[in-house]
């Protein structure tokens, strides 16, 4: 009965478009403190219930709730904010000063700083992030040197990786952070061949990777759960879910039918579906998630629910795709203010306290780029014309050899 | 007849095969609501419904295969890569599967798709949405590997390509989308609308694959060229007062070998130019195939200006970029020899 006589093929649709009201129903939200919290060395086909849950901990009232609530130290609290509101403060910066014509590129992770700050203070010193371009604040939370960061979207002649990158495709290796390249989903494999390496090499380290949920698409991210699930790599996968593929919303990567932490159970992997815009959710999940890593019983997917409230880069103009206010419609608010909110209420902070930490995380991001401007902007300095053939291989071979002698004349 | 850009051009070709064909249908990465991150399909899921213009998963690989099984359906596919950089995931389709599936079953399947792609330098794009990747096409027997360089071409070509039953590499020159660019970056930007070949006829015609235009003639040397450098050559030859015979070549598979012989045979030097890296580039097919085919008319070494041997660098993209100067020092290298 249920065969048509006429097929008819199914092409997904936001439930918005500019113009309209922003529509998050199809978001599936819980209360604060609802979701259960299992052990973290539960087996994964108890867990199976996980990925349409939804982690959350801080409430309307910025108070902590349920399992997953652990009680951080207030240091972490403060260390947390202060990189939230230094990437945000950057983000603002740069994206100002791309709009001067001082680089070609940026883009800005506004609205996703809990997800990158958090699990940057959870991983140890030996660990890897397999970031992707939204992910700056993950070296924030690290102090890795603002002056460096600003050097690189200048590409100017103190940029660390010589001018070869597009503005924000960092390397910082000595932080744990390793090369980002325009190419998407291409380095979660690499992410559980390190881990491999790790649980090979009889090391305790893990690897995080992170990807956009438009890239769970490429295949490649596929091959990676595999080799994830069959060695019991000691590595967390961390999608953020933040609505929009440059313009196609999550349904287009197949958001509609299912969760994306739900691409975890057919891998037989645990897969945690987090608030991503609640800074203590996000530390508790990936916590819980690296101790398993580290107990040796393999990796997790995380997703976490998040939006994009930018442009996707300063290339585009979300206004020809999206409603203009889906930021203040978002149900799950701003990770900044839920994480200040919180603290309010613990008691440890103020309004003031705030406002004073504001001013002096814009002043530090000011500062650094004024000095990285008079090292030079875009084109006005970089590094020496001739380095440019150097680390296509360990040693050049002879064409770079002649090239590079033709270049320098 | 209209003015066009080279977008205007493309999305005025997809246009027309949407409309003439009722088994033409887009998709891509970002190329239905949105029209595409370059804006080529802009209007046209609005004009004919998502059915005919969607939004794909961003799965190169995935855009491509079900492409051929649609095409093996009996539908024509045009699908769009965001940047050349990015067609990498799919090259097994291309290379195992669209360029084989006729000739595997013995015409019994085949893959009538077109696959269109910005690519080339030019735009800050740095390693990522800087390269050139013609010559992993063209080295593949069964694949087209098409380039426009300039609105008018670009229609009429990229409508051949749709028409075509067999898989075309469809590489769009993005430096030029809005204006031919003559390698000088510090100039102003020349707009298109001052250009003859931005006049392209609003209906349906086609350029057939495998007719080079000469676009200079000359008798000191003959240029062969491609997409973006079409443009600096000609600046070259101005810039020098070479009387070259600049030869826009248009496609690269199947290649106009009649018109490239009879130029080199006619002036008996010739310079080669692309923006693609050296080694193993396409450069090196046409120098073997000048070689072979008029090496008793030579009179001078064949030279290649190419990008160089290394990924396209952030910061030193006018280091990388092959402008009219070296194209020129080619130029004067070329005739000056003697033999
Ligand atoms: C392999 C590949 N295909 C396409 C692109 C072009 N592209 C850059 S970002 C992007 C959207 C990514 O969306 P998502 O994974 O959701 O991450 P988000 O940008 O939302 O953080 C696309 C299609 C690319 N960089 N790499």
């Amino acid at each position: 009965m249920l065969r048509n006589s006429r097929l008819s093929l199914h092409i997904p649709e936001p439930p918005a478009r500019p113009g309209d009201r922003p529509d998050f129903r199809h978001l599936d939200l819980r209360p604060a403190g609802e979701t259960r919290r299992p052990e973290p060395e539960t087996p994964a086909h108890e867990m199976r219930d996980m990925p349409y849950a939804l982690v959350r901990v801080l409430d309307e009232d910025g108070q902590a709730q349920g399992p997953w609530a652990r009680g951080l130290p207030p240091e972490t609290l403060r260390k947390g904010l202060e990189a939230m509101l230094l990437t945000r403060a950057f983000d603002d910066r740069i994206f100002r000063i791309h709009r001067q014509g001082k680089t070609s590129f940026f883009m800005r992770s506004t609205g996703e700083e809990a997800l990158a700050v958090a699990p940057s203070l959870v991983l140890e010193p030996g660990d890897m992030c397999f970031p992707t371009y939204r992910n700056v604040g993950f070296l924030m939370a690290r102090d890795y040197p603002l002056l460096d960061l600003v050097n690189q979207i200048f590409s100017n002649a103190r940029d660390p990786l010589k001018g070869r990158q597009m503005p924000v495709l960092y390397s910082a290796r000595d932080y744990g952070f390793y090369s980002v390249s325009g190419n998407l989903g291409s380095r979660v494999g690499h992410a559980v061949g390190w881990a491999m390496a790790s649980a090979w090499s009889g090391d305790d380290r893990i690897a995080l990777a992170y990807i956009g949920e438009g890239t769970t698409a490429e295949g490649a991210v596929h091959e990676a759960l595999t080799f994830a699930s069959v060695y019991h790599a000691p590595a967390i996968l961390a999608i953020s879910n933040n609505q929009w593929a440059i313009s196609s919303f999550q349904g287009v990567a197949g958001g509609e039918e299912t969760t994306f932490a739900a691409r975890a159970l057919a891998y037989g992997l645990p897969g945690l579906r987090v608030d991503g815009n609640d800074f203590l959710a996000v530390h508790a999940a990936v916590s819980w998630a690296a101790e398993r890593a580290r107990s040796n019983l393999g990796a997790t997917l995380i997703e976490f629910v998040t939006l994009r409230i930018a442009g996707h880069s300063t290339s585009d103009d979300p206004t020809r795709y999206r409603p203009d206010d889906e930021a203040r419609a978002f149900p799950l608010g701003d990770p900044v203010e839920r994480l200040k909110g919180h603290m309010i209420a613990l008691g440890i902070w103020t309004p003031e306290d705030h406002e004073a930490l504001v001013a002096a995380c814009e002043e530090r991001i000011r500062a650094a780029v004024k000095q990285g401007e008079s090292i030079g902007t875009l084109g006005v300095t970089k590094p020496p014309v001739g380095t440019m053939f150097e680390d296509v291989f360990k040693t050049p071979d002879w064409r770079q050899i002649r090239q590079r002698r033709e270049v320098e004349g | 007849m209209a003015t066009m850009n080279m977008i205007q051009a493309i999305n005025s070709a997809l246009d027309v095969m949407l409309d003439r064909d009722p088994k033409a249908l887009i998709f891509g990465e970002d190329v239905g609501y949105f029209g595409g991150v370059f804006r080529a399909t802009d209007g046209l899921a609005a004009k004919y419904g998502a059915k005919r213009c969607f939004d794909a998963p961003i799965s190169e690989g995935g855009i491509i295969a079900t492409a051929i099984g649609m095409g093996a359906y009996g539908l024509r596919p045009v699908v769009e890569i965001q940047f050349a950089d990015y067609i990498l995931p799919a090259y097994d389709q291309l290379v195992s599967e669209a360029a084989r599936l006729r000739y595997r079953s013995a015409g019994d399947f085949w893959a009538p798709i077109t696959v269109r792609t910005p690519y080339g330098g030019g735009i800050f794009g740095g390693q990522t949405h800087s390269s050139s990747p013609e010559a992993i096409f063209t080295h593949v027997t069964g694949l087209k590997t098409v380039i426009p360089s300039t609105p008018h071409d670009a229609k009429g070509l990229l409508i051949a390509a749709i028409e075509e039953d067999d898989p075309v590499i469809f590489l769009e020159p993005k430096r030029i989308y809005q204006g031919p660019f003559d390698g000088h970056p510090e100039r102003p930007a020349t707009p298109w609308s001052q250009h003859p070949a931005s006049d392209v006829p609003e209906g349906y015609y086609a350029i057939p694959l495998g007719t080079a235009n000469v676009v200079r003639a000359g008798r000191a040397v003959t240029v062969l060229a491609y997409g973006t450098m079409v443009h600096v050559a000609l600046a070259a030859a101005a810039e020098t007062g070479i009387d070259a015979e600049v030869i826009d070549l248009r496609s690269l598979v199947p290649l106009d070998i009649d018109t490239v012989t009879a130029s080199v045979r006619k002036t008996g030097r010739c310079v080669i130019v692309h923006e693609a890296s050296r080694f193993g580039g396409y450069g090196a097919e046409l120098s073997a195939l000048v070689q072979e085919e008029c090496f008793y008319h030579l009179q001078a070494p064949i030279e290649r200006v190419t990008g160089w041997d290394t990924p396209y660098p952030h910061a030193f993209e006018w280091d990388y970029f092959p402008g009219p100067a070296r194209v020129g020092k080619a130029l004067k290298r070329c005739v000056e020899a003697e033999t």
